[in-house]
């Protein structure tokens, strides 16, 4: 067995997990209709490849994997598709997203499937697409598309697979359910995980109060040829936190801003794992998972195997749920799991957990008091931020000391909000400030954009009138060389070719002759009358009258010199 | 069906500022025992006194500021500043030194600021800095221990007379049969004599210095029972203590006959309150670990200097107040390493 380091703050909430262990997993009814968002993982979502009105078997695709960071949705049963538009879904903002809708039929009829009989032997290319076209995603929380991690192996060199077994949120048991009863499905699983990134230490990390779970993953273990080690970790939350894990089973911190392949490791929730093998061995694609159904508003607190899809209702129904005492609804665990206010709602393919609570067990909030820095959010933070300062910074909007402080590096696990005496919902103000700076660098990006595409036309405009000016220029130059060849041609005395010719050119210099006349007689009457008057300019007129006697001078002589009045 | 729709988390823990508040009382009890015990009745009948104004001049702040009375008063930090006051005055003090005390403490130190949680500096040390400097006669006229007035506890003042001499009736028994120098004035004023000189000569430290021993006794006890609790760290407490125990232990070392010894230091004055009941205020002091210790080591260097070359006897108001000025730089310095980073933000470097 291999050292456990240890992770900076955590905190000890109640654990309320023996509620939920009683019984085995329970199969849940197939409902009426299945309603199944196109956005169950991080990424694009999917796009669909049904109409409505058509009729689909368990198992058949019915929307398709949009780009690289996306799922594949398949029908958890047999029905008809009614309907594929917006529908309330389990989202923190509480906000409608595209779904599919199947009217099942009860049949729950299989299309075909294509399991693989022997993975080893084939390309893993191939293999990791067969993972992708059959929509696994993780099952931990985040629901990050699997096949994407299982590519890491291409340009990353992984050395540690990590399976994250820990499931440190009170209330949830799902994960501790499926290691009792599926063990064997897991370890297969991560058979095939290890044998596409090829690591060179496969760590479980499980905290010490799921005992057997880790009995029946040890006696698993014993028919694996793998070498792998059982990692258990003191009960802490945030434990299963991925960064967490890590340094509880390796030592090392993920660097701010990498992926945990940076340094050779990649996660994967133990749920995912028996979801690979399933649709490896069997090929069956991600329609189904184990939800925890807990609260003291249920008759039955145990954990189900739910279709993807079904809604809130049908499950807290089939768990015997108490209207009169549901208080508050929530969707995975009580530090991290998202409120609902609509049961409406479905389960995907991240919900472990829906806790339906009485007011004794979650009571709302008390008012806040003010900050007294008393520094308990401190000592549990699990990334050794100081959140009593980034409160202050995200109440006061001085979003850049919050940045400085190192705001991003928040898990948003609640830990400091828990703790913390006076009430203050602390991460409601830390996703606060961070959609605020996310807000505000976006509209830095638009606007540094427009200003990249300002400058880009004002440079484009520039140019354009440069060119214009040159090809004025050009022009103006050609202009100008076109007259003087001319004037020169006029200037070198022509042999005129006929008589014609020469009579126009004759009529020509006498105009101008005559003109440069009238010009000089104009001026020496100016001169006159302005002499006469005392006018000013004098002097000017003077010479312009030279200069116009001049002008006449040449243009009677040229008339003479080309002929005219001979005789 | 209309289901309260928030944001995790869910759950919190069992625990809220006056939670917070109750314990750090409930840790005073051991000093005011003590006092109660060595000194007389005068601590019991301030504490009284104190939380009565704490209440009057808190709900007064409030009121002006248009705040919820109930909401605001029944946190308790009026509570535990008016406590923290009333066991650090001399007990025999008149009634209006903790009035005016209790005036500056709550209404100019904490609401002119903006109430629980905005004050700069401690307002109980506010307070008493401002008396100190405003009525020394009083503020120093610390009454003897029982030791030094008889055989045993029945040589205190009884309550009647206690009362009779804080409210200044006119039948009240004359102050000076009770008081006597604090073993630090003792020190403070021994003039040309050695330390082991004033040692032997001084009844104060000779016999009775017990009693002050025993008070900083039970204000350990209380700061380790709230370390225990988790309400507060051991960082400001340990490091100031340590660094006042170097300090003096090297001066002691140096010249034996002219400090006095380490453990006097711990000993006697406002020392292990000022510790763990005045340098563990989190809204005045360094938040992080590490700027906690900082700001312990600075307290303990500012003590023991002005202690031993300053004017006043005792240092720890004076070192509070200066070190809460400091709290904001050494916070800026200090934070700490975030997970997934080399360096802390300070040490970084980089725009600010």
């Amino acid at each position: 067995m291999s050292r456990i380091f240890s992770f900076h703050g955590g905190i000890h909430p109640p654990e309320n997990k023996k509620q939920s262990l009683g019984a085995n997993i329970r199969l849940a009814p197939i409902p009426a209709q299945l309603i199944l968002p196109l956005q169950q993982h991080i990424g694009k979502a999917a796009l669909p490849c049904v109409a409505i009105g058509e009729r689909v078997l368990k198992g058949q695709k019915i929307a398709e994997a949009n780009g690289r960071i996306s799922s594949s949705l398949h029908a958890p049963s047999s029905g008809v598709i009614t309907y594929i538009g917006p529908q309330p879904v389990p989202h923190a903002s509480g906000l409608e997203s595209d779904c599919i809708v199947i009217d099942t039929d009860g049949l729950d009829e299989w299309s075909t499937l294509s399991p693989i009989a022997d993975y080893l032997s084939m390309n893993k290319m191939d293999l990791i697409n067969h993972i992708r076209d059959l929509g696994i995603a993780g099952l931990g929380g985040a629901g990050f598309p699997t096949d994407v991690k299982l590519h890491l192996g291409d340009d990353h060199i992984i050395n540690t697979l990590i399976i994250n077994a820990a499931e440190c949120e009170p209330y949830i048991t799902a994960d501790d359910a499926l290691m009792r009863e599926r063990s064997d499905e897991i370890l297969a699983g991560i058979e095939i995980i290890a044998h596409l990134l090829k690591p060179s230490h496969i760590l479980i990390g499980i905290e010490d109060n799921k005992p057997q779970a880790i009995k029946a993953l040890d006696q698993a273990l014993r028919a694996s040829t793998l070498n792998i080690d059982i990692c258990v970790v003191p009960t802490k939350y945030p434990s299963g936190g991925e960064k967490q894990l890590i340094q509880l089973l390796t030592g090392i911190e993920v660097p701010s801003g990498s992926i945990p392949a940076d340094i050779g490791i990649v996660c994967q929730n133990v749920g995912t794992t028996a979801a690979i093998y399933r649709a490896v061995f069997k090929g069956e694609p991600l329609i189904s998972r184990v939800v925890t159904l807990t609260g003291y508003a249920l008759g039955h607190r145990q954990n189900y195997e739910v279709l993807i899809g079904t809604p809130f209702t049908t499950l807290l129904e089939a768990a015997e749920v108490n209207r009169t005492t549901l208080f508050r609804l929530v969707m995975g665990g009580p530090m991290m799991g998202i409120g609902v206010n609509d049961e409406r709602i479905p389960v995907i393919k991240t919900t472990n957990c829906i806790i339906a609570a009485t007011e004794d067990e979650m009571p709302p909030a008390l008012p806040a008091q003010p900050c007294i820095r008393c520094g308990m959010c401190e000592q549990v933070c699990p990334a050794s931020l100081l959140p009593q300062q980034l409160f202050w910074f995200a109440q006061g909007r001085e979003f850049d000391k919050a940045k400085q402080h190192n705001l991003f590096d928040c898990i948003e696990c609640g830990a400091c909000a828990y703790v913390c005496p006076s009430n203050i919902p602390l991460v409601q103000h830390y996703r606060f400030a961070k959609s605020e700076i996310r807000t505000e660098e976006f509209e830095q990006q638009k606007a540094s954009h427009a200003r990249i595409r300002f400058e880009a036309r004002q440079a484009r405009l520039e140019r354009e009138a440069a060119e214009k000016e040159l090809r004025r220029k050009e022009r103006a130059e050609a202009a100008a060389k076109q007259q003087a060849e001319r004037k020169l041609a006029e200037a070198t005395p022509k042999e005129l070719n006929s008589d014609e010719e020469k009579a126009a050119q004759i009529k020509q210099l006498k105009t101008a002759a005559s003109v440069a006349r009238t010009k000089l007689k104009k001026a020496n009457d100016a001169l006159k009358n302005a002499r006469e008057k005392g006018l000013e300019g004098i002097d000017k007129l003077e010479t312009t009258i030279l200069l116009l006697e001049q002008k006449a001078n040449e243009a009677q002589q040229a008339w003479i010199d080309a002929g005219g009045e001979q005789s | 069906m209309a289901l309260i729709h928030l944001s995790s988390p869910h759950v919190s823990k069992a625990n809220s500022t006056a939670r917070v508040m109750r314990l750090v009382l409930v840790a005073m009890l051991p000093a005011l025992l003590a006092l109660t015990f060595f000194f007389g009745w005068g601590s019991l009948i301030h504490i009284f006194l104190a939380c009565t104004f704490a209440l009057i001049f808190e709900a007064f702040a409030l009121y002006l500021r248009q705040r919820s009375l109930r909401f605001f008063l029944s946190d308790g930090s009026a509570l535990v500043t008016a406590v923290l006051l009333a066991l650090a005055i001399p007990p025999m003090a008149p009634w209006w030194i903790t009035a005016v005390g209790m005036f500056s403490a709550i209404v100019i130190a904490k609401h002119l600021y903006g109430g629980l949680g905005q004050n700069p500096f401690n307002p109980a040390m506010v307070a008493y800095a401002l008396l100190l400097i405003s009525f020394p006669i009083e503020m120093t006229q610390w009454n003897a221990p029982f030791v030094l007035l008889g055989d045993s506890w029945q040589a205190l003042p009884s309550f009647s007379q206690t009362l009779a001499i804080i409210f200044n009736s006119p039948q009240a028994l004359s102050l000076d049969a009770f008081t006597g120098a604090t073993p630090l004035e003792v020190l403070k004023h021994k003039g040309s004599l050695t330390t082991e000189e004033i040692w032997r000569s001084s009844d104060v430290l000779s016999q009775a210095v017990f009693a002050w021993y025993g008070v900083s006794a039970a204000w350990l006890m209380g700061g380790i029972f709230l370390i225990y609790r988790k309400i507060m760290t051991w960082h400001a407490p340990l490091s100031m203590l340590v660094t006042l125990f170097i300090l003096a232990s090297l001066f002691y070392g140096g010249d034996p006959s002219n400090f006095a010894d380490p453990f006097v230091h711990l000993g006697v004055g406002a020392t292990m309150m000022g510790a763990f009941f005045i340098a563990t205020d989190p809204v005045s002091g360094a938040t992080s670990n590490k700027g906690k210790i900082v700001f312990g080591i600075g307290l303990g260097i500012l003590i023991y200097v002005i202690r031993t070359w300053g004017n006043y006897p005792d240092a720890v108001a004076f070192a509070v107040l200066l070190m809460n000025l400091s709290a904001p730089f050494i916070d800026q310095y200090t934070q700490p390493r975030s997970y997934g980073h080399k360096q802390s933000t300070s040490t970084r470097g980089g725009s600010r």
